[in-house]
């Protein structure tokens, strides 16, 4: 859906989005590196199931909610890639881990 | 405008007042709610949504066996509502639990629970006091914090605001009428009949019912009711949708059915004031995150702050107007707990024209004094 | 220990920032606090990233951008405590009241004596058929993944909608050399703006700069359809194919992404969660707090800046920081009226200026009742709730449901994480519409903090007392 821009000195940050690899320009958002990973959904609702994915990117919609480093429902758009950060898709309700 | 006649006119459009106007409509009745508008001080609104026994009714029994009795009624009732309306209230009697952080706690909580068999006499009151282990079994998510628990069968939840769309739903779907942005300034009373206009049309009924909430405390006053009820600010907080983890409601800590959890029970004086603090949600939260660790990485969605409508004993307010009979009040904190009974059974004494013997407990009558001492200051 | 402030100002876009170096240089002690990692708010997102990483980026994202740089730069030496990537989710509206906030995983509060938001704009909800899919945005979204991240659309994608950001970020791509398959432009209202043209022309640049977006656009050859009556998305777990009418015809086109737009409103939850007195622009289709010519509230604690207060652009939002900073100066006591005259009276001067333009632009771009209140009863209206158009009428016509706070009550809209801000809109528009009433009638959800994600251990952890009196089972 979305490609990087030429003419950009960003370096680059290692991901890992839904168990792949990615690199993505420093300063991203986990939003963006979901996009840019192309993983067509990032959530399924939690009342219905059906897929969603960023909508407004500026922490207004909470459509990004996605699972950053195991933590459940993260405002994807609203976190800045470290290197080796793990970004899953937050499917339905978060699981209670004990 | 022409008037319509009505069977009653029933002030408030919560859950106290529409499930007195539902049980009157059920019955063949034509009644009228009128409400306030969209912003109001709305207990339904912000209510925790417990069907609750066991903290209810200590030294008087009659309250424990009239929150029995709904509590008993409810499934019937919310199984009546959904019939009606396909609208699932969310109840459940799943039986719950009262949690305890402190030996002294736990302590106290028993002499409590003893309290409360002991009063309930032949009708009986079955309880158990759990230790940590025992309470493990039962709701495997909670803390090592946590040193036991009062439990009951008696006690579930239900949506409240579910319950307040099936209830306004069945309303109208048996005739009854409901008018919003009517709030009521006046009253003409008269013994069985009443007259109230609200703009330019004009409503006229032989009963009236007074289900407003903190606004029965200058209602009951046009009609010779005195119903001095009194703000009691409660905070709640409301978290995101969580997979199924409490089988079960505790006194302050419950998971709706939608998977929320919702976190309550202050209690704090601050007149009409419905703004939260964080101090209190600062408590709520400690003491939940101790009770259910889970909790400290769930999301917060939402929090507010609701006025419970309290009787100065913190008792239901049952009475019919000795000046002008018809007018009818009807009145308690627990709109939800008691939802079941008012549609089901208080209706029928408003048809009647006559509250029974079983809740004089709950007359005005206990206030002559209230207010005899409030006059002298 | 709890830090005092004379001001702490929310939001670091051109009014957030303009107001903290007015703040600072009339001897005001100054916290600042943004959620965003760098000062630029929404408007110059990335600004000072791009002028050292991405040179071409920032040439591409044309002047009005660029210009940010220079703000950011002056804000980043005025003397303020900033407080970057910091949530603000919940403000005391009081005098001496506390701001709390989140900032790297752990809650903060901060005292200050008077709170001066500015959380600027957001874009305006367009419910359409099919708006939740997987592969529908907004053109803010897209811009800001632009700006932040340096990404552009990849694939065939259309910008559907209307008002000036739609044709900047249409312009901005393709100077790129990223081109849209087609602009399917909404109702715009060219005569009935027509009177309102003399504010916009004295207005400086605001003319030449729209025609030059407009030529651009043409030059580049993307098809251009005017007069768009309806949209619908389709797709099964992503956007597939979008169905558009003009002229009375019916089209469909394939489709990788949709980007939405149909204008932008004040960003209110922060203001509604203190309980500010609003009022329904009519103009502008939005609530904006009441404030004075100087950004008082009806709360003496909180004056309000930029486009929180009501659209006014980037460059009025600069100026209204100013305008609005002077104001909490006095107010505060630093600094007489007199004092600050001259360079109060520069900046109102500027303010005014711009907007004088935006009654043209609110005509000309004034959204159609069918983008803010879904005729398809089957439209999403509330994302987070999913509770559709025909849900939200029938309640209302059928079962009298007076407001949009008994609706949340009945149906869940407004409850889910977003808070409404996806939704308020629609549904009081939808009220209004039903109740044949205005939508001030209506009102607003009641908006409760935290209007930032917090979890319950973070309030756990609060350092406030507790008050185990109230909380006792």
């Amino acid at each position: 859906m979305f490609k990087p821009l030429p003419h950009s000195t960003d370096a680059s940050v290692p991901v890992v989005v839904n168990g792949a690899a990615v690199s993505v320009p420093a300063g991203s958002t986990a939003a963006a590196a979901m996009l840019l990973g192309g993983a067509g959904h990032t959530r399924s609702s939690a009342l219905s199931g059906e897929p969603r994915a960023p909508y407004c990117m500026m922490g207004a919609c909470f459509e990004c909610l996605m699972e950053i480093d195991g933590e459940a429902n993260q405002q994807g758009c609203m976190v800045i890639v470290r290197e080796g950060m793990r970004i899953d898709r937050q499917m339905g309700k978060r699981e209670v881990r004990e | 405008m022409a008037n319509v006649d009505y069977d009653a006119i029933i002030i408030g459009g919560g859950l106290v007042g529409t499930a007195v106007a539902y049980g009157l409509a059920r019955r063949g009745k034509k009644p009228v709610v009128l409400d306030e508008g969209d912003i109001a001080y709305r207990a339904s609104r912000g209510n925790f949504g417990l069907v609750w026994v066991q903290s209810k009714g200590f030294g008087v029994p009659e309250y424990q066996r009239w929150t029995r009795r709904s509590s008993a009624d409810w499934a019937a009732f919310s199984a009546e509502l959904q019939k009606e309306t396909g609208i699932y209230s969310g109840h459940e009697r799943s039986g719950g639990v009262t949690i305890c952080l402190s030996d002294d706690e736990l302590e106290r909580r028993a002499t409590r629970m003893a309290q409360l068999q002991r009063e309930a006499g032949d009708f009986g009151f079955e309880y158990e006091m759990l230790d940590h282990a025992a309470l493990k079994k039962l709701i495997t998510a909670i803390g090592p914090d946590v040193v036991g628990a009062s439990h009951t069968k008696y006690d579930g939840h239900a949506n409240p605001l579910y319950t307040l769309r099936a209830l306004h739903a069945a309303l109208l779907k048996h005739g009854g009428t409901y008018v919003p942005h009517a709030r009521v300034e006046a009253i003409q009373a008269a013994r069985n009949h009443f007259t109230i206009t609200v703009g330019d049309v004009t409503y006229e009924a032989p009963r009236l019912v007074l289900g407003a909430g903190l606004g029965n405390n200058a209602l009951g006053k046009l009609v010779g009711l005195n119903v001095p009820v009194q703000p009691s600010r409660g905070q709640i907080i409301v978290t995101e949708r969580v997979a199924p983890v409490l089988p079960m409601p505790t006194l302050m800590i419950r998971q709706t059915v939608e998977g929320t959890l919702m976190i309550g029970e202050s209690r704090e004086e601050a007149g009409f004031d419905d703004t939260t603090s964080p101090e209190i949600l600062h408590t709520l939260a400690e003491r939940a995150a101790k009770t259910f660790p889970f909790l400290r990485h769930t999301c917060i969605v939402r929090t507010w702050a609701a006025l419970r409508v309290m009787a100065p004993d913190g008792l239901p307010i049952y009475e019919q107007s000795a000046q002008y009979p018809g007018a009818f009040v009807c009145t308690c904190h627990s709109g939800v707990t008691l939802a079941a009974a008012h549609a089901l059974h208080y209706a029928g004494y408003v048809i009647d024209g006559a509250i029974p013997p079983e809740l004089a407990r709950f007359s005005t009558k206990r206030f002559d004094h209230v207010q005899a001492v409030t006059s002298q200051h | 220990m709890i830090t005092a402030f004379d001001l702490a100002i929310v939001g670091t876009g051109p009014a957030g920032m303009a107001a903290a170096i007015t703040a600072s240089e009339l001897g005001l002690s100054v916290a600042v606090l943004d959620e965003q990692p760098e000062p630029g708010g929404q408007i110059y997102r990335g600004v000072e990233r791009l002028a050292i990483s991405r040179a071409k980026h920032l040439e591409w994202l044309g002047p009005d951008y660029a210009a940010g740089l220079d703000l950011a730069r002056a804000f980043r030496k005025s003397k303020i405590e900033y407080f970057d990537a910091a949530q603000v989710w919940q403000i005391e509206p009081v005098e001496n009241g506390r701001l709390f906030y989140k900032r790297n995983g752990v809650t903060g509060i901060l005292n200050a004596k008077k709170f001066l938001i500015a959380p600027g704009a957001m874009e305006r909800p367009m419910p359409v058929p099919g708006w939740t899919l997987p592969g529908v945005m907004t053109c803010g979204a897209a811009q800001t993944l632009m700006k932040a991240n340096g990404l552009a659309p990849e694939g065939k994608f259309v910008l559907a909608g209307c008002g000036p950001l739609l044709l900047l970020l249409a312009a901005q791509l393709l100077r790129a050399g990223v081109r849209p398959a087609a602009i399917l432009e909404t109702e715009v209202h060219r005569w009935a703006a027509l009177p309102r043209l003399p504010g916009f022309l004295a207005a400086p640049g605001y003319l030449g700069k729209g025609l030059a977006l407009l030529r651009e656009i043409q030059s580049g050859g993307v098809p251009y359809h005017k007069g768009v009556t309806h949209l619908a998305i389709k797709g099964d777990t992503q956007a597939r194919e979008i169905e558009f009418a003009c002229s009375g015809v019916t089209h469909s086109e394939p489709v990788d992404l949709v980007l939405l737009h149909q204008g932008v409103v004040p960003n209110g939850n922060l203001a509604w969660s203190m309980r500010l007195a609003h009022e329904w622009d009519d103009a502008q289709r939005a609530f904006r707090p009441v404030l004075d010519a100087q950004g008082r509230s009806s709360n003496p604690a909180v004056l309000v800046a930029g486009d929180a207060s009501g659209i006014i652009g980037a460059k009025g939002a600069q100026a209204m920081g100013q305008v609005v900073a002077c104001a909490a100066a006095i107010d505060i006591g630093r600094i007489s009226k007199q004092e600050v005259n001259e360079r109060a009276i520069a900046a109102h001067a500027e303010l005014a200026k711009h907007r004088g333009a935006r009654p043209f632009l609110d005509t000309l771009y004034r959204p159609a009742q069918q983008w803010i209140a879904p005729r398809d009863d089957n439209t999403l209206v509330c994302r987070c709730e999913e509770v559709r158009a025909g849900e939200i009428r029938r309640l209302v016509l059928e079962q009298q449901c007076p407001g949009p706070n008994q609706m949340k009550s009945f149906v869940r809209c407004g409850m889910g994480p977003c808070q409404g801000r996806l939704c308020g809109l629609t549904t009081v528009e939808l009220i209004a519409e039903c109740r044949g009433v205005l939508v001030q009638d209506v009102g607003y959800y009641r908006i409760r903090s935290p209007i930032k994600p917090i979890t319950v251990g973070d309030l756990a952890a609060l350092d406030v007392p507790l008050r185990s009196d109230a909380v006792n089972p």
